[in-house]
């Protein structure tokens, strides 16, 4: 029971809370400003879906603060800007938070090369999942390259974490 | 670590598998809702304006570069392209000297048909803020929004033809659809001979389907397809592609028919949004007056001037005419 307590109490709430969740959300605004960036034409089906990427990498290193609650919330915000389904990208992006923080305990532990796998995966789930619900509500899709971001995202995972790593969190919330 | 961790974690789990059902079950729902009809529009209108500063910020260094662009442009170049554009507008006063004494002779036919005749429609210029991330998805926003009268399903044009429709009109921006995208289609009709068909978009910019077309159908590339208005939404009469090949197969009911687009749909950056007469009769937003049906004169010269009067009262919201005034501009040419 005290266990459970003392790393909530440990820590200074209020105060905290901010100075550690301002940069994260600055780095989520800055996942969906990338998602509607204009790219030349042939570079847009191999767009990496960044916010997908982000929320993989709080929900692996930030379990606690950023649960399925908040990714639902930035899904909704995506299917605004994409012009989806409401709720379509809330429902993808909170599965695949989910997933993440059950197994962040064994994910995190993992070397990069199988992490960018298994983010690999997660984003063909992520992706299937919106595919899914395209095809119930009969909007027409696509060809092979519906599944290019897939690999691109696994391929940019990397650069993802190393980039968010050196982003100002303190140091207690981390392993 | 990972011990406190996962002691302080094993409670919670029940908690996050349950919240995520909670979510799961509620975007079901709002996927439902929304699918079946436009309940949860103030919704999406409302996160679309909390979203519009990041719209802003992203289109920003294209605005810029266009900016930067236009203002760079060395004095003599401006001055080639103000003189190419001078003898431009030389020609197209020409035809529209002559558009005029047709569109009155038109009016005054259909006056003796005793047809309702067209009003000229209202446009204005809109921005293309950014481009849908989905690349099968054929969408665009603009820059004007339910503030600026734009409603659900209004048609968008540009220079040469038909570009698509507003399917999400928010405070500020709204969503539009492409005529390329795979899930719209178009009623048109072909211009040459009055043929009716549907035009489907095909999820490639330079290609439209015409998939109704029987084997025997009066089509040949080069028609020109024009909007018929009988899908309510875009009023009739403007451009929408020109037919660029038919392949006629006898064993199949259908004629396999694709058109080009005369719009540019991957280069535009400014469109045109129309509202036509009847819209703004039924909106309220501008006090079109209905033309003026005479009856049959003999001087077509004398009623152009006329009617480029009566069609003034419209483009009075604070908006530069789009279409030049045909009779004053006929004046001062001669």
């Amino acid at each position: 029971m005290s266990s459970r307590i003392r790393p909530r109490t440990g820590r200074p709430v209020s105060n905290d809370r901010a100075s550690r969740t301002l940069p994260v959300i600055l780095s989520i605004i800055v996942a969906l400003m990338l998602t509607i960036a204009p790219m030349p034409q042939w570079a847009e089906a191999f767009r990496p879906d960044w916010v997908a990427l982000t929320l993989i990498y709080w929900a692996l290193n930030l379990p606690r603060t950023w649960g399925v609650g908040l990714a639902w919330l930035i899904g909704i915000v995506l299917d605004v800007m994409q012009g989806t389904l409401l709720a379509q990208h809330a429902l993808a992006l909170s599965f695949i938070v989910y997933v993440t923080v059950k197994f962040h305990l064994q994910l995190r532990v993992f070397p990069m090369s199988q992490m960018a796998a298994t983010v690999f995966a997660l984003l063909a789930i992520y992706r299937f999942i919106l595919f899914w619900i395209n095809g119930i509500a009969g909007v027409s899709a696509p060809a092979v390259t519906y599944w290019g971001p897939v690999i691109t995202g696994a391929v940019f995972w990397p650069l993802v974490a190393t980039v968010l790593r050196t982003v100002p969190i303190r140091a207690s919330s981390r392993p | 670590m990972a011990g406190s961790e996962s002691q302080h974690h094993s409670p919670r789990t029940p908690a996050l598998g349950l919240r995520f059902l909670f979510l799961f079950i509620l975007s079901v729902v709002i996927l439902i809702i929304d699918h079946r009809d436009n309940h949860l529009d103030a919704l999406r209108r409302a996160v679309s304006a909390a979203i519009y500063p990041l719209r802003v910020i992203v289109d920003a260094p294209v605005s810029a570069w266009h900016w930067i662009d236009e203002n760079m442009t060395r004095r003599h170049e401006l001055q080639l392209e103000n003189s190419r554009m001078s003898a431009e507008r030389l020609l197209t006063n020409a035809r529209l000297q002559r558009y005029a004494a047709l569109e009155a002779e038109n009016a005054r036919l259909r006056a003796m048909l005793e047809a309702t005749t067209r009003v000229t429609d209202r446009v204005r210029v809109a921005e293309i803020m950014s481009v849908s991330g989905d690349p099968y998805r054929h969408s665009i926003v603009i820059d004007k929004g339910t503030n600026d009268d734009v409603y659900d399903g209004q048609a968008m044009i540009d220079a040469d033809g038909v570009v698509g429709q507003v399917i999400k009109a928010g405070i500020m921006s709204s969503q539009c659809l492409l005529i390329s995208d795979p899930d719209h289609t178009l009623p048109v009709i072909v211009n040459r001979n009055g043929l009716r068909t549907v035009a489907f978009g095909t999820g490639e910019f330079d290609r439209l389907d015409l998939p109704f077309l029987p084997n025997n159908a009066d089509i040949e590339e080069g028609d020109l397809l024009v909007t018929s208005g009988l899908g309510g939404a875009f009023p009739a009469g403007y451009p929408v592609a020109v037919v660029t090949s038919v392949t006629r197969i006898p064993a199949e009911p259908f004629a396999a028919v694709s058109a080009e687009p005369t719009a540019a749909l991957n280069q535009v950056r400014e469109v045109m949004l129309v509202w036509s007469s009847s819209d703004d009769e039924t909106g309220g937003t501008a006090d079109t007056p209905a033309e003026p049906v005479e009856p049959p004169t003999t001087e077509p010269a004398e009623e152009a001037p006329a009617e480029a009067d009566a069609e003034e009262p419209p483009s009075d919201t604070a908006e530069p005419d789009v279409e030049p005034d045909p009779a004053t501009d006929g004046a001062t040419g001669e």
